[in-house]
């Protein structure tokens, strides 16, 4: 990144702040319903399949494949650098994140190639989860 | 199953529309003033016969102000459509539904935006002061606003980039939809793109704005305007001086984990499936073919969810779009003419109102391009739709 392309923090809501916060300390995680045992993303309060209130936050690998991808050109946000490389990510537990590339070409995105989570830092003292092609792969 | 029992019973009267430009000079309250007198006058009513209001819930004019200007004397049911720009076509589904039901008599449904010269431009990249962006159906904002996903052309482009992978789609091929949308716009004299055609080598060298699937002619225009729908009975309309363009169908659908824009949680993205579950509703549900549809006008924000909705609506099957398009079947002579105004892409970005208003000078016989004995036309914004019909 450029030196003033800093990104912004996410805004956080009492029902996303664990996934932030462990996000802060460079962990990736997802609610799991601590009833049924369905993971959810994004967070929600209510599971979905038993309604069940009462939810865990499980760390997961970080380890995933890229669904699919978008190279932004236009227009430009200076907390940027451009062109911005956003890629949907399915994580190997069977949940998806809007993220970033890192680390790779851009004539070298593919689709399902395998990634691997790292953290970016943002405005603000926070880092949000990236991810960079899989050691494996290389 | 029989169709809802609202199907028929209520027809749009009366049309308004202010000039689309990018630079409007007033208020969005004046501009829908402007449109909403246009359509009383065009359905041959008066404010005082209105008892209904229905817009959409990021419409900033207020119905206070709006009732305080037009001089409304009694509104008796209003409502707003969540969903943005998806959200739509579901006007046409509250007026008829509040007409049918006799909790209005006369609705108008109304649009106003400055899209290019208001406080935020449709296109610009925004970083989201709140982790929503406020009932348009968007409301991953904090999901994506981190990784500089900041348009809605970023958050459509992840799933354009799916569909066009899973099917072989190349910008080319999407490029030939906007080709003939701008040929329609070209001869519309209401329209941004007014004799201004394109070729596909300039839809190609057009600069990307999300690579690989959305070059800026892919995008739609930033609009400044307003659009407004007269709704009453269709026994009222039959007496009023426009042909009646009866509602016979109308419906929503909007399934589990989907969004709007940032609709990326479904499991398949290459397949639109609320418009899977839209046409399910809208031909299915009412009774109504495929094959007697005479025209379509279609969301088109950003050309790839044109091709992805004309799969997920049943005109062709997935991944068929692109010769579909390829064949020419959205011109007049084709088997589906689409956007006959040259759509949000050529003649301008009413967030999907002015589609309404071309599907009915379509059933009129008044459009611009005109499709010969037009009786049947649908609109879709892919989560909320409407099959409108003419005696």
């Amino acid at each position: 990144m450029t030196p003033d392309a800093i990104r912004p923090a996410p805004i956080v809501t009492e029902d996303s702040a664990a996934f932030w916060d462990a996000a802060d300390e460079g962990r990736l995680v997802a609610q799991r319903c601590a009833k049924c045992g369905r993971l959810r993303h994004p967070p929600r309060p209510m599971c979905p399949e038993c309604r069940s209130l009462d939810v865990e936050m499980v760390t997961l690998s970080g380890r995933g494949t890229v669904y699919s991808y978008a190279i932004l050109h236009h227009p430009r946000h200076p907390a940027f650098e451009y062109p911005v490389l956003a890629a949907l990510v399915d994580l190997e537990e069977g949940i998806r994140l809007v993220s970033n590339l890192v680390g790779v070409a851009r004539a070298e995105i593919r689709i399902g190639m395998p990634v691997e989570v790292e953290f970016a830092a943002t405005d603000g003292g926070h880092r949000v989860p990236v991810f960079r092609p899989a050691e494996s792969s290389l | 199953m029989s169709a809802p029992a609202f199907s028929g019973v209520a027809a749009i009267a009366g049309i308004g529309q202010t000039e689309l430009s990018r630079h409007a000079g007033r208020s969005e309250l004046q501009l829908a003033c402007e449109s909403i007198t246009a359509a009383l006058a065009d359905a041959g009513l008066a404010p005082a016969d209105v008892d209904g209001l229905v817009s959409y819930t990021v419409d900033p004019v207020e119905e206070t102000e709006l009732v305080r200007s037009v001089g409304f004397e009694e509104i008796a049911f209003s409502c707003r459509v969540p969903y943005g720009g998806g959200g739509s076509m579901g006007v046409l589904l509250h007026a008829a539904s509040a007409v049918a039901a006799g909790a209005a008599r006369v609705v108008v449904c109304y649009r106003a935006i400055r899209a290019r010269s208001g406080a935020t431009r449709f296109g610009g990249a925004k970083t989201a002061p709140s982790p929503t962006s406020g009932h348009s159906g968007t409301t991953a904002m904090q999901w994506c606003m981190p990784y500089g996903a900041l348009t809605p052309a970023s958050w459509m482009a992840l799933n354009s980039t799916r569909f066009m992978h899973e099917f072989g789609v190349t910008s080319a091929d999407i490029g030939r939809a906007v080709v003939q949308l701008r040929a329609y716009a070209a001869t519309n004299p209401n329209a941004w793109g007014y004799e201004r055609p394109i070729t596909l080598d300039d839809h190609q060298e057009s600069r990307w704005i999300a690579e690989p699937c959305i070059h800026l002619l892919d995008c739609c225009q930033e609009t400044d305007g307003s659009v407004a729908l007269v709704v009453t009975s269709a026994e009222r309309a039959a007496d009023l001086p426009a042909t009646p363009v009866r509602i016979a169908a109308a419906s929503g659908a909007a399934l589990f984990e989907q969004e709007i824009a940032t609709d990326h949680y479904r499991p398949d993205l290459s397949v639109m499936e609320g418009s899977v579950a839209l046409g399910r509703r809208l031909f299915d549900g009412f009774g109504i073919a495929r094959d007697d549809v005479d025209a379509a006008m279609i969301y088109d924000a950003f050309s790839p969810i044109l091709l992805m909705q004309l799969e997920g609506l049943g005109f062709c099957d997935f991944g068929a779009a692109k010769d579909f398009v390829a064949d020419g079947n959205l011109a007049l002579a084709g088997a589906l003419p689409c956007n006959t105004n040259g759509g949000l892409i050529g003649e301008g970005y009413i967030h999907g109102l002015n589609l309404v208003g071309e599907a009915t000078r379509q059933l009129r016989g008044t459009a611009v391009n005109q499709v010969p004995d037009a009786r049947t036309v649908l609109v879709s914004a892919s989560r909320t739709g409407a099959i409108l019909s003419r005696d």
